[in-house]
């Protein structure tokens, strides 16, 4: 094993279990914590995959901004497990099937893929590099990146409407 | 069989400077403790600390033996393991700043040449935002878990303000970013340095305001110290904090505050260039190593030209109220660095393809 492995097995550890812990802890302040948890493990993926850019826009954006806002959010309603309402045994085992079923497609999408023959460019590759980052964003594909920010206004907007009080 | 590559050389080096970087932040974090209270002392007309060692120069090592022997107390009602959580991010995130810092240009030990800078990645201004965004965890983890409803108050203006401020820092540095055309700062050091090259200040001078306003705000210094505003929220989000749990909070503040100081200097004044002087001939004449130390020197003394600056606006304005807080960053500040950044795109646009009418 090179040192590029070990990293990425204890990466992956790193990244399910926190994804298990957000799901599994009783506590949503600790799950939003494992939440973070696991973006810094899979920002620490796309180091390996040499995409220093994505890694650390990961981390600013999700861990750093969006999390926050959760935890806002969390901390204001004081959501403690003697509140919570306990859900209907049956809403239970509704997710659950559907949870199921969307893992299955998930798996049957996955299985005939052709990322299996893909070799992904370990600690080599450069498209992930902020300089090809940019010059591709903003030559071949101006007009998807000019849209998405217009969706990004648009949305800005929306906010501000239904925050404004009347 | 595992079987690892690793240049031991190369781990020794980078292991002992980040020791002596960390050692160095932390030395000056503490006299930066003596040295705001000698500043408010002259500047309210009085002596400040002098009784410990000449000049009261042991006063910080005499604040750290109180800090270290007071109770650790740890509210029955509050979150344990978040309660310690937070005082230790708060100082991880305040440190982790220094690694993309280029603190000098290189030196020479035992024929091998050191670069004075831990890790010169090529996204450095974009990891020194990560950093900063995970500093809010520390406050607001630490105050939530607190228990307290004033602590989680603070900690949440805590948080706002060092979100909003963010947004027009990150615009501000987006205009200085368009100019030197690199997230290196060592590239950036580099271009300022070169023989006839300027610092930044000369060509961002608003986007310098602009970085400056929101390096107070993102320190919790005043006129911005909300979330530890005493008369309104006790002593904000550490007031449940007791003994080194405490000192951490108040020490990571004094850190941050020495690392935008800095960022600063490296940004906007040159870093660690040695002014009016040529430093590539100054290499050929007194050898690499001594320039080294010169330019931390010269480094040093801009950083401490700042954190007194700091000081002096701490003891000079009142504070803001919240909502003028607000009001200024994001009505007065993110406006204003959106026109610097306009200007700035437009005169590179001209400097590259020519005056078109």
């Amino acid at each position: 094993m090179t040192i590029t492995e070990i990293l990425f097995w204890l990466l992956t550890v790193v990244a399910l279990t926190g994804a298990l812990l957000v799901v599994t802890s009783k506590n949503p302040v600790y799950s939003v914590l494992a939440l973070i948890a696991t973006f810094f493990a899979i920002s620490g993926h796309y180091i390996l995959l040499n995409a220093q850019f994505l890694a650390v826009v990961n981390l600013i954006v999700y861990a750093g901004a969006i999390m926050v806002l959760f935890l806002f959010v969390i901390m204001l309603m004081n959501l403690n497990t003697e509140t919570e309402p306990q859900k209907n045994k049956w809403l239970k085992m509704a997710g659950t099937v559907a949870g199921g079923c969307l893992l299955l497609v998930l798996v049957a999408a996955l299985r005939d893929a052709d990322s299996k023959s893909t070799i992904a460019l370990v600690n080599s590759g450069d498209t992930g590099l902020i300089e090809n980052l940019g010059k591709l964003l903003f030559n071949e594909y101006v007009i998807p990146f000019e849209i998405s920010s217009v969706l990004f206004l648009s949305a800005m907007v929306g906010a501000v409407v239904l925050g404004k009080k009347e | 069989m595992i079987q690892l590559a690793i240049d031991l050389a190369f781990i020794l080096e980078k292991a002992i400077l980040i020791g002596g970087i960390i050692t160095v932040s932390l030395v000056v974090a503490m006299y930066s403790t003596w040295a705001e209270r000698k500043v408010a002392g002259f500047m309210q007309d009085r002596l400040g600390p002098n009784r410990a060692g000449p000049f009261g120069l042991l006063q910080p090592l005499a604040d750290g033996l109180k800090l270290f022997m007071k109770e650790e107390i740890i509210p029955n009602a509050s979150n344990k393991f978040l309660f310690i959580l937070g005082p230790g991010l708060a100082m991880m995130t305040a440190m982790m700043t220094s690694a993309v810092i280029p603190w000098g240009r290189e030196i020479e030990v035992f024929g091998r040449t050191v670069s004075l800078q831990i890790a010169d990645i090529n996204i450095g201004i974009l990891y020194i935002f990560a950093v900063l965004s995970m500093g809010v965890y520390g406050i607001m983890i630490g105050g939530w878990a607190s228990n307290n409803k004033f602590s989680l108050l603070a900690a949440l203006r805590g948080a706002s303000q060092m979100i909003s401020y963010e947004l027009a820092m990150g615009l501000s540095i987006i205009a200085l970013l368009m100019l030197t055309g690199s997230l290196s700062l060592k590239t950036i050091v580099e271009q300022q340095s070169a023989a006839g090259g300027w610092w930044n200040i000369l060509y961002q001078p608003l986007g310098f305001l602009i970085f400056m306003v929101c390096a107070f705000a993102e320190c919790n210094r005043t006129p911005f110290d909300l979330p530890e505003a005493e008369n309104e929220l006790n002593f904000g989000y550490h007031q449940e904090y007791s003994s080194m749990k405490l000192g951490f909070y108040l020490f990571a503040e004094y850190i941050n505050m020495f690392m935008s100081s800095v960022l600063m200097a490296t940004l906007y004044f040159g870093g660690y260039d040695i002014p009016f002087v040529n430093d590539a001939a100054l290499v050929e004449s007194m050898g690499t190593n001594n320039v080294a130390i010169l330019q931390g020197l010269s480094l040093f003394a801009k950083a401490a030209f700042f954190i007194f600056f700091f000081m002096w606006v701490r003891w000079t304005i009142p504070r803001f109220r919240y909502d003028q807080l607000m009001h200024l960053g994001w009505k007065v500040m993110i406006p204003l660095a959106l026109i610097n950044m306009l200007i700035t795109a437009v005169v590179v646009l001209i400097r590259q393809n020519g005056w078109p009418f």
